[in-house]
């Protein structure tokens, strides 16, 4: 009995907000690595443009919930995914086009793409500000729980009840959903055939005849809806600020690169051992252990291994130290 | 004379831009501008040095930054005697037992060949040393953070001249780029990026929150200055004295005696404001002008020549007996402690010490817009970059607000389009930031002033 209700306290403090914050860094990490595979430049407008993707759900959040539509049970922001996507596709091609094609032409190399991905970041977060302003907001409505702490002590009769929130329970179904189509488009179509690759190889792939231009292009689309999805749902399950977005940025690198950067099996995996390990290593553990020790041995201290505060710097300890022995990350993706 | 046209051309420009905002808007924010113009142009000839002479991309300058205002706090301020008498044993402890981790790791790098078993070696002495740290320093810390935890709360400085704290910045700065020279040096060019921008999140997190060391986000007020304070100016008679001379014939016009002892104190406020800031400047050029010889003297000098030989061609450089991995690490560490610097010298001219301020937005990112719009390898266009940027960054707001009324001016007062324009007329300075960082990188990649190689 004590040691179900210790699983359970994990499963509620650790485990599922893990899984949900691995995912929306799991959608931003897979983004990062197909930019950086295909159009190879590490993007540093990452965050800035997952929080242009949310900020068109936002408005569009407040606009149908002013006219009166909205979807019941789940949050309206939903129905606003196609039209933000769609938004957001318009956006990067448009930068793609004025920016980006002509350092890709040029044969660039990476860094100096990299400095000009820092000049578009400046360029979105403007145009973000401009528009919606930096204030945080909120647009999540509909039911707010899937399972409530009390309903579940009253079902099972444990004394640590088992809270799942629909943002929770919404952010696993749907990254898995996406992150499953996307895989089987890479895997198994032929345009995903060739994507992979042009990553691989260009000139041989140009050589037997794929169209670097559709690549690209079905790559910022693939990138778009990514982002897009990650930054909605990161906005429903916390809320939406301009800043923490450009912030997110950070753990996403650290996921993408733990997973072995250019490479999107890793990407998906790398978010999910990054979120894992932030929670894991900042929980304090005193009620898990409450439960499975007999009383004699009860912990006085929170044992708790580092502060919250430092959740950030646990990823960033975790890529240094992926860097320092194995630099093409856990999962092999690129060799430097 | 000729070749350094340009040179004089640019530099005219930017100063007759800081006079104007002088006469238009007020010479107390010309002479702001102007002095953090100076700090931002120490801080790119730091990332010049790195990214023009060695072509070593560091998106860290944030935690050199903030290294170097920490050194400003741990030497100039007094120390606090109770917090030292509560858990000042135990922290020196702690600071013992941190070398000790460190000579241990070491003695088994050398030792014990490459394997498995080394690493988890290291890996166990970091994992026990840690645990003794936080035995250790637990009850140290909570006794000094209780000590006045309103005013003080944290262990103090050394209590030394302020001016001592730029060096102890420079040395700070430089002991953490030999620790992550040491670990990333060998990555390829954007992931060292990645790499240094998340290693300076870590740095600044740590000073964010361990409020024994600096009070972390409570900030640290009331730092010492070089420069004398308005308050004592304003009551010694030789600087009223000069300011009647001053404006003698202002002060001429005015009849009644009043009158004009009220028109004296309000110049006599002004101008100490105004005596303040020019002081700084005074240092901060001279700082500016000092590191813009040294930097010159070693682009020009054999050394500077083989820096340009390893970033033209690692692998060729290398195969002449240049030992590039040394020194990709000896210009990482002066760079940084460049970089330190100036962050000492940002915190003494603020006056205050606030770790919630360091964003990467402000301090990595238009650092590095600097460096690439005034010129990579040209020294005296990554200070010409600071000054441009740093001007633009600061002036867009109002210059934005200017056009907003201008081109809106035939809508209402109230109308909501145009209100909005306004209240975001801050958020202007990215768009004018980003817009110049993609005009350069597009149709001037070298800069405002490129890279000049002398040839005999």
């Amino acid at each position: 009995m004590d040691f179900i209700n210790a699983i359970l306290v994990l499963l509620n403090f650790t485990v599922i907000p893990a899984l949900t914050y691995g995912s929306q860094l799991a959608l931003g990490a897979i983004f990062v690595t197909l930019i950086y595979g295909i159009l190879r430049f590490a993007n540093f407008a990452t965050g800035d443009m997952m929080s242009f993707g949310t900020m068109f759900a936002v408005l569009l959040t407040y606009y149908f919930q002013s006219i009166g539509i909205d979807l019941g049970i789940f949050p309206t922001a939903l129905i606003t995914i196609p039209f933000a996507i769609f938004m957001m596709i318009l956006y990067m091609l448009t930068i793609d086009k004025f920016v980006f094609e002509y350092y890709r032409i040029k044969k660039s190399p990476p860094v100096q793409l990299a400095m000009v991905s820092v000049g578009v970041m400046f360029v979105t977060q403007a145009i973000i500000r401009i528009i919606i302003g930096p204030a945080d907001r909120t647009f999540m409505d509909g039911k707010k729980f899937i399972l409530k702490a009390s309903e579940f002590k009253e079902m099972t009769g444990f004394n640590e009840g088992l809270t799942i929130k629909s943002t929770q329970g919404i952010t696993i179904i749907i990254t898995l959903i996406a992150v499953s189509i996307m895989f089987w488009f890479l895997n198994k179509t032929k345009t995903g055939t060739s994507m992979r690759a042009y990553s691989d190889n260009e000139d041989l792939a140009l050589l037997s005849g794929i169209d670097p231009k559709r690549v690209v292009l079905i790559t910022w689309i693939i990138a778009g809806i990514l982002a897009t999805i990650g930054g909605i749902l990161y906005g429903l399950d916390k809320s939406y600020r301009p800043f923490v977005y450009f912030n997110n940025m950070l753990p996403i690198f650290a996921a993408a690169i733990v997973g072995g950067i250019g490479n999107p099996y890793g990407a998906f995996l790398g978010g999910y051992v990054i979120a894992f390990a932030e929670i894991f290593l900042t929980y304090a553990y005193k009620r898990f252990f409450t439960y499975i020790l007999p009383d004699a041995l009860e912990p006085n201290s929170m044992l708790q291994l580092l502060s919250t505060d430092y959740k950030f710097a646990v990823s960033f300890s975790i890529l240094v130290i992926v860097l320092l022995f194995r630099p093409s990350g856990i999962f092999k993706g690129k060799t430097l | 004379m000729k070749q350094y046209t340009n040179v004089i051309t640019a530099y005219l420009i930017m100063f007759t831009l800081i006079i104007m905002v002088g006469v238009l808007q007020s010479w107390s924010i010309a002479l702001t501008i102007l002095n953090y113009c100076l700090i931002s142009a120490v801080m790119t000839i730091g990332a010049n040095i790195q990214w023009g002479y060695a072509g070593l991309i560091n998106f860290g300058i944030m935690g050199y930054t903030a290294l170097g205002g920490l050194a400003v706090v741990l030497i100039s301020v007094a120390p606090v005697d109770e917090a030292w008498s509560v858990g000042g044993l135990n922290m020196m402890i702690c600071l013992g037992i941190i070398i000790g981790i460190i000579l241990a790791i070491r003695y088994t790098l050398k030792k014990i060949a490459p394997s498995k078993k080394r690493n988890y070696l290291i890996a166990f002495i970091i994992i026990i040393g840690i645990l003794i740290l936080r035995i250790i320093s637990a009850p140290a810390i909570e006794g000094i953070e209780s000590v006045e935890p309103a005013k003080t709360g944290f262990l103090g400085g050394l209590g030394l001249p302020v001016l001592i704290s730029w060096i102890g910045g420079a040395f700070l700065a430089a002991g953490l780029a030999f620790i992550v020279g040491k670990v990333a040096l060998g990555l390829r060019a954007d992931y060292l990026a990645i790499a240094t921008l998340l290693i300076a999140e870590i740095v600044v997190s740590i000073i964010k929150h361990e409020d024994w060391l600096a009070r972390g986000v409570k900030n640290v007020i009331g730092l010492k200055r070089p420069a004398p304070y308005e308050i004592n100016l304003q009551k010694s008679q030789w600087f009223i004295d000069l300011v009647e001379n001053f404006h003698s014939s202002k002060l001429a016009l005015i009849s009644s005696v009043t009158e004009k002892q009220e028109l004296l104190n309000q110049l006599v406020i002004d101008a100490s404001s105004v005596y303040v800031k020019l002081c700084f400047t005074g240092l901060f050029l001279s700082v500016v002008i000092i590191l813009l010889i040294l930097t010159q003297k070693a682009l020009y000098s054999p050394w500077g020549r083989m820096m340009r030989a390893i970033r033209d061609n690692e692998e060729a450089a290398g195969a002449m007996g240049k030992n590039v991995v040394k020194q990709h690490l000896l210009i990482f560490i002066l760079g940084s402690a460049i970089v330190g610097i100036a962050g000492a010298m940002m915190v003494t001219n603020d006056g205050l010490f606030t770790p919630g301020s360091y964003r990467p937005m402000r301090y990595t990112f238009v650092i590095w817009v600097m460096v690439i719009v005034g010129g990579t390898g040209n020294n005296f266009g990554a200070i010409l970059g600071g000054f441009v940027v740093w001007f633009l960054w600061v002036e867009a707001a109002p210059i934005a607000l200017f056009f907003i009324n201008l081109f809106t001016s035939h809508l209402p007062e109230t109308n909501e389009i145009r209100v909005h324009l306004i209240n975001s007329a801050p958020y202007f300075r990215f768009l004018t930031i980003g817009i110049v960082l993609l005009i350069i990188m597009r149709f001037r990649p070298q800069g405002i002033l490129p890279e000049k190689i002398i040839k005999n």
